[in-house]
């Protein structure tokens, strides 16, 4: 089967900046995946590409198998929605969402205003376009608001009018920049079932791009990590959280980054392989017990409500965090403590390569 | 006491500007308008009341009905001009500063040295250029084949010179306003409509430029309209009017009736005319636009 939508080796520089490296990722029919990273990554670069706003300086991008790397924006009929919603502030909210209706199926001559009293023929084309436009404001409950101008609405309504204006034509993906992030954190959760919704009810290929890591877990079915405009890794949420492929995915994934130790001495106290590898650990997965193998010594603590964090520091400087759940007593500033982990949540990284080592009762 | 003590620092501060505003500002008016129904002439012991007779001289003349006239004529072309050329100009020079912003800097300060330039040294430049015999336009005209022309000292072409030598001098100031405007515009809605299917740059320019420079657009047209019915300087320096009267304008008229032959009285009821065109056209074109132009 024939992806959707697939980037080929794309690169783009801006100046000598390698903004998106040797990038290659495939969205299938049907697919949700989600472009997560930190902020000047690369990804919105990436997004942009897809979309046909930027040509790559290499590499193909294809459509269901057909070469668009050459076609602009409109040819390759790309659905976007930008972060800023970027609506048009002289047009009502009807008017916004039948844009890409009437660009793309009105001469210039049939757009001006009036122009359908004159023919038949381009009347019954506006009214095609006010039935599907209707259809959308309904399906994302913007009925009501059809007469209003953009500055008239609240953010989570913008936001929906942008969602009805990338979802009224029938695009081949769809593309959502940073969808959540001009919101607030109850409209947030409404808002990611909303957009799953959408995506289940429209099957269309979605991408999101993101930089919280807790919208794409939540809402993607896979999961690209770009890390200095490469991809670090793309599988399912759950395989990203519990098995990494390298050390840049394992630090940045997971609401606490994850303890990254040696190789050394400490490291080959939680586990043998230690001595020559970099040892991962959740710092929710330490555990302070009086029989640890491993030593550490408490520098500080912060207090979170719902749980501590612990800073503590290894023989050879190595710097390590831990979570105590709610309820645990923090131990004293200066004081030694012993610490386990269970086998099972070790992970293994190349000292070199930073590749991720499989190894016997690891976890997956 | 303290609402006392409010009031006195109200008033001090608003005071002065209040009192130099009414003193230097609404008194002459009212005088203005005063003398514009009597006969009064600079100098003059005495003034008798004469109703609306300087405003049946100035519409019922015609010497006054020129003015008018020839004032309509060159607002009429240096205004949509003006303001076509600034936006021409302004999004060229917008586009080029992507790929050559040197250039693009270069050729904003040429097109900006009009609105520097003391318009005086530029009207004898332009006598210069514009002389039948020596001026570098004839020679030009006669080098493109054409037949050279007396620019200035021609009754029926002397209007439409100092209108270009206008459009010229408020291109400039115009393209300004234009590129501010530009640069104040989202480049966010332009990505949005090229994947809403406005490839071309024509069906981007109406979907987001134009709409977008509303506000400017209206501002430039408000101070190009403005600056065109008040066209002075280049009459008084180049042609005083003439030839004949085939470049006299509005406030040259008044210039005339009130400094040279010290008619205070027609002067100044010509100055009202002038003020009530100009603040009923102003009224207009926001009443008009500003509806549109305006997204809240």
């Amino acid at each position: 089967m024939t992806a959707a939508l697939a980037l080929e080796g794309v690169s783009k520089r801006f100046g000598d900046v390698h903004a998106v490296d040797d990038v290659s990722l495939e969205i299938g029919e049907g697919a949700f995946v989600a472009l997560l990273g930190a902020s000047g990554c690369g990804k919105s670069t990436t997004l942009r590409l897809m979309a046909g706003l930027d040509r790559p300086d290499a590499g193909r991008v294809r459509m269901g198998g057909r070469d668009v790397t050459a076609d602009g924006a409109s040819a390759r009929n790309i659905a976007l929605m930008f972060q800023s919603y970027a609506l048009y502030p002289h047009l009502t909210v009807h008017q916004n969402i039948a844009t890409p209706l009437r660009q793309r199926r009105l001469s210039a001559l049939g757009r001006l205003p009036g122009a359908g009293a004159l023919r038949a023929g381009l009347r019954q084309r506006l009214d095609a376009i006010d039935a599907e436009v209707r259809r959308v404001a309904e399906m994302l409950r913007l009925e009501t608001l059809l007469g209003r101008k953009p500055g008239q609405l609240s953010g989570g309504q913008q936001q929906r009018v942008a969602l009805a204006r990338a979802l009224v034509r029938e695009p081949a993906a769809f593309l959502l920049d940073e969808p959540l992030s001009n919101l607030d954190t109850q409209l947030r959760a409404d808002t990611r079932e909303e957009i799953k919704a959408l995506h289940r009810r429209t099957g269309h290929p979605f991408v999101l791009v993101t930089h919280d890591q807790a919208d794409a877990l939540s809402m993607a079915d896979r999961v690209a990590v770009m890390i200095e405009g490469r991809i670090a890794q793309v599988a399912p949420p759950d395989v990203i959280f519990s098995r990494p492929a390298n050390r840049g995915v394992a630090a940045f994934i997971g609401a606490h980054p994850m303890n990254l130790i040696g190789p050394g001495g400490l490291a080959a106290a939680l586990h043998p392989a230690g001595r020559d590898h970099v040892v991962g650990i959740r710092p929710e997965q330490l555990a302070l017990t009086g029989d640890g193998p491993a030593e550490a010594v408490m520098r500080s603590t912060a207090y979170q409500g719902d749980r501590t964090i612990l800073r503590l520091v290894g023989g050879a400087e190595e710097a390590l965090q831990v979570v105590l759940p709610l309820g645990s007593p923090a131990p004293a500033e200066g004081e030694t403590l012993r610490l386990a982990a269970d086998p099972g949540a070790l992970h293994l990284f190349d000292a070199a390569s930073g590749a991720r080592i499989e190894h016997a009762g690891g976890p997956g | 006491m303290r609402v006392l003590r409010e009031a006195f620092t109200t008033l001090s501060l608003v005071g002065p500007a209040a009192l130099a505003v009414v003193l230097f500002i609404f008194l002459p008016v009212g005088v203005v308008f005063a003398l514009a129904f009597t006969d009064y002439q600079i100098g003059a012991p005495q003034a008798a009341w004469v109703g609306i007779e300087n405003f049946a001289e100035l519409f019922g003349s015609k010497l006054g009905r020129n003015a008018l006239l020839n004032t309509l004529v060159y607002a009429a072309i240096v205004i949509p001009a003006s303001v076509g050329l600034g936006l021409l100009v302004a999004i060229g020079l917008f586009g080029l500063a992507e790929r050559l912003p040197r250039v693009s800097a270069v050729l904003r300060a040429v097109y900006f040295l009009p609105v520097a330039a003391t318009l005086v040294a530029m009207a004898v430049a332009w006598q210069m250029l514009l002389h039948p015999s020596l001026g570098l336009v004839n020679t030009w005209v006669e080098a493109a084949g054409l037949t050279p022309q007396n620019w200035l000292t021609d009754r029926g072409l002397v209007l439409y010179t100092l209108a270009l030598i206008g459009v010229w001098q408020s291109v400039g100031y115009n393209m300004v306003l234009f590129l501010a405007g530009l640069a104040a515009i989202p480049t966010a809605l332009y990505d949005a409509a090229r994947v809403d299917g406005a490839e071309g740059g024509w069906s981007r320019f109406w979907l987001v430029t134009w709409p977008m420079l509303g506000p400017t657009t209206l501002f430039v047209l408000i101070v190009s309209a403005v600056n065109a019915f008040r066209v002075f300087e280049t009459v008084a320096t180049i042609t005083r009017g003439g030839p004949a009267f085939a470049s006299d304008t509005i406030v040259y008229a008044l210039y005339r009736e009130g400094f040279i032959y010290f008619k205070a009285g027609y002067a100044s009821a010509i100055t009202v005319v002038f003020f009530l065109a100009l603040l009923a056209l102003t009224a207009l074109q926001i009443l008009l636009i500003e509806r549109r132009v305006h997204y809240r």
